[in-house]
């Protein structure tokens, strides 16, 4: 029954982006068909995920697994609980710095569930803003990604460069205004050994992504 | 599924697609003998070419709301490319959305055949409410520009390609050889042949330019080239599709080929002042919606009007 909203759901994504964004995707062929994988994007608005979801075939379809702020999606309605754990299918994580520490319980639940979602082949889809920032422009990255870079050290860490969305539905609005998205799939990284350097890394390849597509219009 | 068209309009449809054929063969052949040129950017621009007739050709063939809708579409995809290339406020996010519903009322219009309404409705009702809505959000740096660059994009992707629809909804007795939908087809065909055929003779003998500011691949010879072969369809066809005597399927030949250049020189312009190459991917090897539709924005309200007032005078108002 989930199988069959989830299919639902997806197809009824794929639909609405493509009608009312219309995608620009540069270089698809980057995208992993086979495998686990982490995607690692700029988050500026609720449509992020939703069209990083359509970029996928149906088959794929329960192998996707957005990461997503755990007191946003599962602690304000248990109707978008519901959806977020069901249909989104989610891993929560839990975002405010000083509830918990880098080690503390909560955490470790996080990087377990990972660790089984990515054991399974499955897709991560991560925001290392931590937030939906303000439109175009991208905010520090936090070090939750590096740490699972650093536990999975086979697996792919594609940054992707998500351009439009901001403004199509941004921060605190619920009417999107139909405009194009331009998606900007980078070569994929892998752990590199050092933290910093790591998330410097994947900041400076997802600005890289951003200047190409200015050059490439 | 019925299909209710004249004849000599599935006769011209036929010919497109056997031009088209022809066109792909060519480009083949081409592949074949010129094994170390690349023809892919050719390749490409046919393989659009044969989407983009057979949507069209679709459209007007199923029963009467189709085409409405398909240029209903394709008035959508193209301000929708024209509103996320052009510099717009943050705070007019409303504003645009109330652009795009005004796509729906004109072709609504179109729908019910309320003439008066489809010719006033982009030029005055929305010049004059766009701005009122945008008065609301009392953000007074940089409202000319906006206000300015959204109503020409509305009139540009909108107002002008509804004239297309308009035609469909003409009545027969106009047209009483292939009605509204003859005069469509006769229309897109020159609009699109003259294109192709400027850019033909432009590469083959184009040596001087006219506008290098604007367009540096547009050549006196090109235009010449293009003038001719449009010139000389509009009167074999005219005929055949419409009720155009020879002075006029010649005066029009003449009309639309000039306009169309124009036309395809004004997105150009547009293009070279945001500093972009192509409007878009979205056809491959023709870039983007823009692109495609350059000479029609001027060609289609051109044609028109020009078919209204000799044949259709005190039938539509």
């Amino acid at each position: 029954m989930k199988r069959i909203l989830r299919i639902i759901f997806f197809l009824t994504t794929k639909i609405i982006v493509l009608v009312l964004l219309g995608l620009r995707i540069q270089h698809r062929e980057r995208l992993p068909t086979s495998g686990a994988a982490i995607l690692v994007a700029n988050h500026n608005s609720h449509l992020d995920t939703l069209v990083l979801l359509s970029l996928f075939p149906l088959s794929k379809v329960q192998h996707l697994r957005p990461v997503a702020n755990e007191q946003y999606f599962l602690q304000q309605s248990p109707c978008l609980a519901w959806f977020a754990r069901h249909i989104l299918n989610i891993i929560p994580v839990a975002t405010e710095a000083g509830k918990c520490g880098e080690n503390s319980c909560h955490h470790r639940h996080f990087f377990k569930n990972c660790a089984e979602a990515i054991a399974q082949n499955q897709i991560l889809i991560l925001y290392p803003e931590g937030t939906r920032g303000s439109p175009e422009s991208l905010g520090e990255f936090r070090s939750g990604i590096a740490h699972l870079a650093k536990q999975h050290p086979d697996v792919p860490i594609i940054p992707i460069f998500l351009h439009g969305l901001g403004k199509s539905l941004p921060k605190g609005d619920f009417l999107p205004v139909p405009l194009l998205c331009w998606i900007c799939i980078g070569k994929s990284l892998y752990w590199n050994g050092q933290k910093q350097i790591f998330l410097q890394q994947l900041t400076a390849s997802i600005h890289k992504l951003s200047e190409e597509r200015n050059l490439s219009l | 599924m019925e299909i209710n068209i004249a004849t000599p309009v599935l006769y011209t449809l036929a010919g497109i697609f056997g031009l088209l054929a022809i066109a792909t063969m060519i480009t083949f052949g081409l592949a074949l003998s010129h094994w170390d040129t690349d023809y892919s950017e050719l390749n490409a621009r046919v393989k659009s070419w044969w989407m983009m007739v057979t949507i069209f050709s679709l459209s007007i063939l199923l029963k009467h709301p189709a085409s409405i809708i398909f240029f209903m579409f394709l008035s959508f995809i193209a301000l929708r490319e024209y509103l996320s290339l052009i510099p717009t406020r943050f705070s007019d996010r409303r504003v645009l959305l109330w652009a795009y519903l005004a796509i729906i009322l004109q072709y609504f219009w179109i729908y019910i055949g309320w003439y008066g309404m489809f010719l006033i409705f982009i030029p005055i009702y929305m010049f004059l409410l766009l701005p009122v809505r945008m008065l609301f959000n009392g953000e007074t740096e940089g409202f000319l520009n906006a206000i300015g660059t959204l109503h020409w994009g509305l009139m540009l992707n909108v107002y002008t390609i509804s004239h297309l629809s308009y035609l469909v909804m003409l009545p027969q007795s106009g047209n009483p050889i292939a009605g509204g939908t003859g005069l469509l087809v006769y229309l897109l065909l020159l609009t699109e042949i003259n294109d192709i055929s400027q850019y033909i003779f432009g590469k083959l003998f184009g040596r001087y330019k006219i506008i290098p500011k604007v367009s540096p691949n547009k050549t006196v010879e090109g235009l010449l080239g293009g003038v001719l072969t449009t010139t000389g369809l509009a009167i074999v066809l005219a005929p055949w599709l419409t009720p155009f005597d020879f002075i006029h399927s010649a005066c029009l030949g003449l009309l639309l080929s000039l306009t169309g250049f124009i036309g395809d020189v004004n997105i150009s312009a547009l293009k070279r002042d945001l500093g972009i190459k192509d409007s878009g991917t979205i056809l491959p090897g023709h870039g983007g919606i823009l692109d495609r539709i350059d000479s029609l924005t001027f060609t289609a309200p051109i044609f028109f009007h020009f078919t209204i007032y000799f044949y259709y005078q005190g039938q539509l108002l």
